[in-house]
């Protein structure tokens, strides 16, 4: 990625490289990236590893719909089978989601949001990097070694007596989960303490307070995830005792540690996918976000409702009904904010001047896909209901619908937004249209189809199923065939225009957003001078016309 | 470019570059109060993290105290309360050191501040050398975890199978056992951690990068040190000291 976009050398000398020429030419070579402490080339660093993930989960999910097209043995074997969709699971949330926005978009835009030259500690930075690159390391070993076949939630007492490599493959969550908190660390510090003179709270991009909440999401509930591995590790290798029924102990309590972390988690995923998609819809409507103030407190809100509802995955699991209880109506608040953000969004909508430039698309397909999405969680959250759908495909789509829909959605929609920002090239438009309907109308085949099967009695995770789901299932299966090939398009359009796309102006969405007021790509620096601020990032009745222009 | 939202703040780069900029003030930072406070925000984050980490153990705790409360009575009584003990006091003494060479380190005694240091360094060693002969007894006489309870190592390799039942002991005493050496076992780790941040801070004192004006890391590093000590504060009533 460096050798491709650094055409013209650098005019600054070795020793001291000038803060002002751009980040992506101002040093050379590849120790000049591998040691940087620049969060953009961080960020960069981190897109790569991510979407190196994303093209492995997605194979891997290609197999699986692959393998369901008939009934029977289809192109792999059951043993086979299971080890597919765990390392679907595994690797799309472990090595893909978890990072993707906030340690890879997040890294290189927070700081320039926030009119900082750098995130709080950027040797921690390139540390937490480094950290996930190890714990993906034990990842590919255990690929390589027998892989998992316990589902990506590695529930006990199966994950205890399995004899496939889950520990290599939890030590690798392990230690990419500390990448994850120090990441929090680092961008809770960064918002508190860097902000740019006159960027009070509530002049704050909603991308910031969407990426300030999932931190505190990270620090809090990431290193429950590490402890409850550690004990895993502990009952496989020594027999402790904790969680096998045999030895006296509890396997549900293993389910309760592992959602502590994992429903919260489920916000470290989708937060930052609402996040950005304030950004793009501010930008594409030419307006502020209607109910900028709610918008942010609902992040806030997410942050502290996903602690609270962890229970509602173990209704058929044994536990009290009066806990039952508890844990649906608080998942039903959960609705609340989230319906916030959306009417919020339909209103800012209203009346905008509106650009369907292809990031928009992408955030009108989130506004759809997650409202979705949302709502069959809440179909799920009730306990009689959750009964009959508990473990079939009505929850896979309704995941789906969230974390595709949603955060890859949103992901996609924000790495185009940003393309410019990050690389200073502009892509194809209608190319980078085509692939997002190729993505648009597979994705909601997939999965959309997927909430009959499961409201019919489909059983997630089976390997064969009954004759008359196969109809359903070789929708989706096609299905997968239409995403696959949306985002292989929207991959060549991006990299094809590292080489041969346009030079982009300094602006080239019209945006009154702080990010896009500096040089396209910034220079090392972030900013030529320190940037005072006076106004919010939306306020385009504000912003001058100079600032709105494309250069 | 554009100007409202970019202007030239009063104090912008160019400026303070005709200001000494301090040696140990980064780059991206404005003053060096900045960088303290965002050093020790950063340091506060790390330890609520430290904390939600430990809180699984403790929840398990909590959890099979009260599920096999007798096990649980009987096997605290098996630990010796006098190294449990002594072990506290080391640790509590550590943390006055630490505290102190912090205070040293902020009236610039560089001098001092080394030998705080080392003391709490020697401290830590102590906590770790105690533990080691504590571990060493359970080894010697089978008090270990899950599939190894029972199975005396140090000269004797028991053939005991795992869920047999040792006599005098309670059923479940290998669950007391596994908990037991977890959360030590994880304390103790935090202890080597330290030791190694505090020798490194050590060494950035003998070379005097510290003063009056800087001493963030002997801060932070302290206050690491300190929560190592306050869960050790925990561990040591929970597992040795009630029935």
């Amino acid at each position: 990625m460096g050798a491709a976009t650094t055409t013209h050398v650098p005019t600054a000398s070795h020793d001291t490289p000038d803060p002002n020429e751009n980040y992506l030419t101002v040093t050379k070579g590849v120790w000049s990236w591998l040691a940087t402490l620049d969060h953009k080339r961080i960020g960069v660093m981190y897109l790569v590893l991510v979407t190196a993930a994303f093209l492995l989960g997605g194979i891997f999910a290609l197999l699986v719909r692959l393998e369901l097209f008939t009934r029977g043995e289809t192109i792999m074997g059951a043993e086979t089978y299971n080890r597919m969709f765990t390392l679907h699971g595994v690797v799309m949330v472990f090595l893909f989601i978890i990072p993707s926005i906030p340690a890879a978009l997040g890294n290189i835009i927070l700081p320039i949001q926030l009119g900082a030259k750098d995130v709080a500690f950027p040797r921690l930075n390139l540390m937490s990097l480094y950290i996930y690159a190890f714990g993906a390391c034990f990842a590919v070993y255990s690929m390589l070694t027998g892989a998992v076949d316990t589902g990506w939630t590695f529930y006990t007492p199966y994950s205890t007596t399995t004899h496939s490599a889950v520990i290599p493959m939890i030590m690798g969550a392990f230690i990419m989960g500390f990448s994850s908190i120090l990441t929090g660390v680092n961008f809770l510090a960064t918002v508190h303490k860097m902000r740019a003179p006159g960027l009070t709270w509530t002049r704050l991009p909603l991308f910031i307070w969407g990426l300030y909440a999932t931190s505190i999401i990270q620090i809090l509930a990431t290193p429950v995830l590490a402890i409850t591995l550690l004990l895993l590790t502990c009952e496989r290798a020594f027999g402790i005792g904790i969680f096998d029924p045999k030895l006296g102990g509890d396997p549900v309590l293993f389910q309760h540690f592992f959602w502590f972390y994992s429903h919260p988690a489920v916000y470290i995923m989708i937060v930052p996918g609402m996040a950005v998609i304030n950004e793009i819809l501010s930008t594409f409507s030419h307006r502020a976000i209607y109910g900028y103030m709610f918008v942010a407190m609902s992040s806030i809100a997410l942050a502290v409702l996903g602690f609270l509802v962890w229970g509602h995955h173990l209704f058929v699991s044994g536990m009290s009904e009066y806990a039952m209880m508890v844990f649906s109506a608080l998942t039903f608040l959960v609705a609340i904010p989230s319906g916030v953000k959306v009417f919020s969004w339909v209103a800012t909508l209203y009346k905008g001047s509106i650009r369907l430039a292809s990031p928009m698309l992408y955030a009108l397909a989130f506004i759809f896909q997650f409202t979705i999405g949302g709502l069959t969680g809440v179909f799920l959250g009730m306990l009689a209901i959750d009964v009959h759908l508990h473990d079939t495909y009505f929850v896979v789509a309704h995941f789906h619908y969230v974390m595709v829909g949603g955060t890859v959605f949103a992901f996609v929609g924000g790495l185009q937004y940003w393309w410019p920002k990050f690389t200073g090239k502009l892509y194809n438009e209608l190319v980078a249209k085509i692939g997002f309907w190729f993505a648009f109308v597979g994705f909601n085949v997939t999965f959309g189809i997927q909430f009959v099967l499961g409201s019919r009695g489909m059983p997630r995770r089976y390997y064969d199923y009954l004759p008359q789901f196969e109809k359903f299932h070789q929708i989706s299966t096609v299905g997968s065939w239409f995403i696959g090939t949306g985002f292989l398009i929207v991959g060549i359009n991006l990299m094809y225009s590292l080489f041969k796309g346009k030079k982009s102006p300094r602006n080239p969405w019209n945006s009154a957003a702080l990010e896009w007021q500096t040089p396209t790509p910034p220079p090392l620096a972030n900013f030529t001078k320190v940037p005072v601020i006076t106004r919010g990032p939306y306020d385009y009745h504000l912003a001058t016309e100079a600032e709105l222009a494309e250069d | 470019m554009s100007d409202a939202i970019t202007s030239e703040a009063p104090g912008s780069d160019h400026e303070e570059h005709e200001h000494a900029h301090p040696k140990f003030l980064a780059h991206h930072f404005d003053t060096p109060a900045q960088q303290f406070d965002t050093a020790k925000l950063g340091m506060w984050a790390f330890l609520a993290q430290e904390l939600l980490f430990f809180s699984g153990l403790f929840v398990a705790y909590g959890i099979y105290r009260s599920w096999y409360p007798e096990t649980f009575a009987v096997c605290s009584h098996l630990l010796s309360r006098p190294m449990g003990g002594a072990n506290t006091i080391v640790l509590l003494f550590s943390s006055w050191t630490a505290a102190m060479a912090v205070r040293c380190a902020q009236l610039g005694q560089q001098k001092n501040t080394s030998r705080f240091l080392i003391v709490t360094i020697i401290c830590a060693f102590m906590f770790l050398f105690i533990k080691y002969l504590e571990y060493g007894h359970k080894f010697h006489e089978g008090l270990l975890p899950g599939n190894y309870f029972g199975h005396q190592y140090g000269g004797i390799f028991g053939s005991i199978p795992a869920d047999a039942e040792v006599p005098d002991l309670p059923a479940k005493a290998h669950i007391y056992f596994g908990i037991y050496f977890i959360m030590t076992g994880v304390h103790a780790l935090h202890v080597m951690v330290g030791i190694g941040v505090l020798i490194w801070i050590w060494r950035r004192n003998e070379r005097g990068e510290f003063s009056k004006e800087y001493f963030t890391p002997v801060d932070i590093a302290a206050l690491y040190w300190h929560l190592v000590d306050l869960i050790w504060i925990y561990l040591f009533p929970l597992l040795y000291l009630i029935d």
